[in-house]
């Protein structure tokens, strides 16, 4: 009998996890321990040899965390995962597996303060430099790359340009110069979101956002495809034997999930951002809910961005979810519909007429809608992203990543959607006074 | 060709020796990484190549017509287009399984041993296969596609 080829809400709740071989529990055990004995002396040093597989200290591996893992490349389409302490972690995991000193990426403009200071100043210490690039002009990132260019990097959903990319267009970018292409899915979540099924080679999640859903848990994802050609001559840490691993060709010896086990036993063995288990199974208690809370914070977001709209004291709103946003066909192709209409998730921005005072006035009249930085809350959060996230930038760099000075950003929750539009409506009355 | 996860289960749990053509005596090698951990989840591993007296403290033979005895698997790690010997040679010693490994996908070969009523799984690792559907794999962060309310067994 052919595999089923399981729906995203079943594999929401089941991947990953079937019942504990030692116990019968049903639910996740939580495995907070940091190391696991061997078995005899040969078991041990095939462990380390990587000739079996198996679990020795919790920064490697851990079997709640394995389950967020495999949970996560089952939802993106991918063929393996390695979850971190943060959804900076991953991407840094990502990167930083890629990469080695003299280096260059090309990545969008439009992307989260934090992954711009990563690339502009971090990883510039290292010898790695970067070029921004307009990232609605996929024909921008080839005419930015080098000869020692190593990757695309680029956000799904721009958080919070809500700049959608043209994923399969920039994938053939980067494919033809045998460049991988990491994307940044986390606004979408893979519910709405699939990047590698449009080319993506490389995604990572802030895994604190929607996946885990409820504003209590740090943690970040990063899957492969398992499709990208590692042996095309560009990237030798891939094919050539590891001075880091006593050896090991991690492409030759693990083939299609090589970059998962390097990044694992090279990368994250080494820098040590590994997530607790304690948080792996707080994260996929959200997963396993994903779905519903996907819908739920798009339908509201929708109704949100529908209201600002029409509201006298909005200067503009910007939610690809409308119908007359001018990336709307874009979203058609690349995000799950629920009804008919494509999902454009929870985050959308607008500007509150009077400027940036005004806006400063609007977050502090809220209610209820709680003035912090994250995203993905059960709760609606507002915030004033060229005063906080994206302070360290100046405002050149806060206009290439999408950030006006007027701009409020929301992340729509789940509370009802009148109270939502009553909070809004009364913090905008306080907007003008 | 067998692909499903019941039957690679069936096969992977059903047989327990293993010929394994092309095998290297280098420890970095793919094959020997496999044959390693066959060895380590009970498999008996019989190594098939002319260069060797033995690898993994396993008599190794010029050919799989020079095995003495029966085995269950064939296990080829060789070029596609050289797959074609090992599987008359299957079907001679009465082999259950032709398992050409990834990346090695002989079609004359997987029709030959399915006329004679072998399993035959092309362009898979058996190692990798077994760690998939036992558990290990599943450690590793990758995705096994078990999708099941019993324990494992």
């Amino acid at each position: 009998m052919a595999d089923r080829t399981f729906q995203p809400e079943t594999l929401a709740i089941h991947a990953g996890q079937i019942p504990d071989a030692a116990t019968g529990a049903r639910a996740l055990p939580i495995y907070q321990t940091t190391s696991f004995v061997f078995d005899s002396a040969e078991h041990a040093a095939s462990l380390f040899n990587l000739q079996t597989f198996g679990n020795v200290y919790s920064r490697l591996s851990n079997p709640t965390v394995a389950a967020l893992e495999e949970r996560v490349a089952a939802l993106e389409g991918g063929r393996a995962a390695l979850a971190s302490a943060s959804g900076m972690a991953a991407e840094a995991m990502a990167l930083m597996t890629i990469l080695q000193q003299g280096d260059h990426v090309v990545a969008a403009g439009a992307l989260y303060g934090g992954s711009v200071s990563m690339l502009s100043v971090n990883l510039a210490k290292f010898g790695i430099t970067t070029t921004f690039v307009d990232a609605t002009r996929p024909e921008a990132f080839a005419e930015a790359i080098r000869p020692n260019t190593r990757a695309l990097y680029a956000e799904s959903l721009g958080n919070p340009s809500m700049l959608l990319l043209d994923i399969a267009a920039v994938a053939d970018v980067a494919h033809a110069h045998g460049l991988p292409l990491v994307i940044d899915n986390t606004v979408p979540s893979p519910y709405l979101c699939n990047p590698i099924a449009f080319g993506a080679d490389i995604v990572v999640h802030s895994a604190t956002k929607y996946l885990a859903g409820h504003g209590t848990t740090l943690g970040g994802v990063m899957v492969e495809s398992g499709k990208f050609p590692w042996d095309n001559g560009k990237f030798p840490g891939m094919t050539e034997p590891s001075p880091g691993y006593h050896g090991v060709k991690f492409y030759e010896t693990f083939g299609d999930f090589g970059f998962c086990m390097r990044a694992r036993m090279e990368t994250l063995r080494v820098y040590g951002a590994a997530l607790s288990p304690m948080s792996a199974w707080q994260i996929l208690q959200g997963v396993e809910t994903l779905p519903l809370r996907m819908e739920r914070h798009s339908r509201n977001a929708l109704a949100v961005a529908r209201f600002l709209q029409a509201h006298p004291r909005v200067s503009w709103v910007n939610y690809p979810g409308l119908p007359h946003h001018p990336q709307h066909a874009l979203l058609k192709q690349q995000m799950r519909a629920l009804d008919g209409m494509p999902m454009a998730s929870g985050l959308l921005a607008f500007g509150v007429l009077g400027g940036a005072a005004a806006g400063e006035k609007f977050i502090e009249g809220a209610q209820f809608m709680s003035h912090l930085v994250n995203i993905g809350d059960t709760r609606t959060l507002i915030s004033h992203p060229a005063t906080t996230t994206h302070r360290q930038l100046n405002e050149a760099q806060q206009r290439a990543a999408g950030v006006l000075p007027d701009m409020v950003r929301i992340s729509v929750g789940l509370e009802h959607i009148d109270d939502i539009l009553w909070d809004i409506d009364q913090a905008l009355a306080r907007s003008g006074a | 060709m067998s692909d499903d996860i019941s039957t690679l289960r069936r096969i992977l749990r059903d047989n327990k020796i293993i010929a394994i053509v092309g095998l290297s005596a280098d420890w970095h090698r793919p094959s020997n990484f496999a044959a390693k951990y066959l060895q380590q989840h009970g498999f008996r591993i019989v190594p098939v190549n002319p260069r060797y007296e033995q690898i993994l403290g396993e008599r190794s033979y010029k050919a799989l017509e020079d095995i003495p005895f029966k085995v269950d698997v064939v296990d080829v790690f060789r070029r596609t287009e050289d797959v074609l010997p090992f599987a008359q040679a299957a079907v001679a010693l009465g082999a259950k399984c032709l398992w050409q490994q990834i990346g090695v996908k002989n079609l004359e070969a997987d029709a030959l041993v399915r006329a004679a009523g072998l399993d035959s799984v092309m362009d898979r690792c058996m190692k990798i296969e077994h760690a998939r559907l036992f558990g290990g794999l599943h450690w590793a962060g990758v995705n096994t596609r078990v999708i099941s309310a019993k324990r494992p067994v």
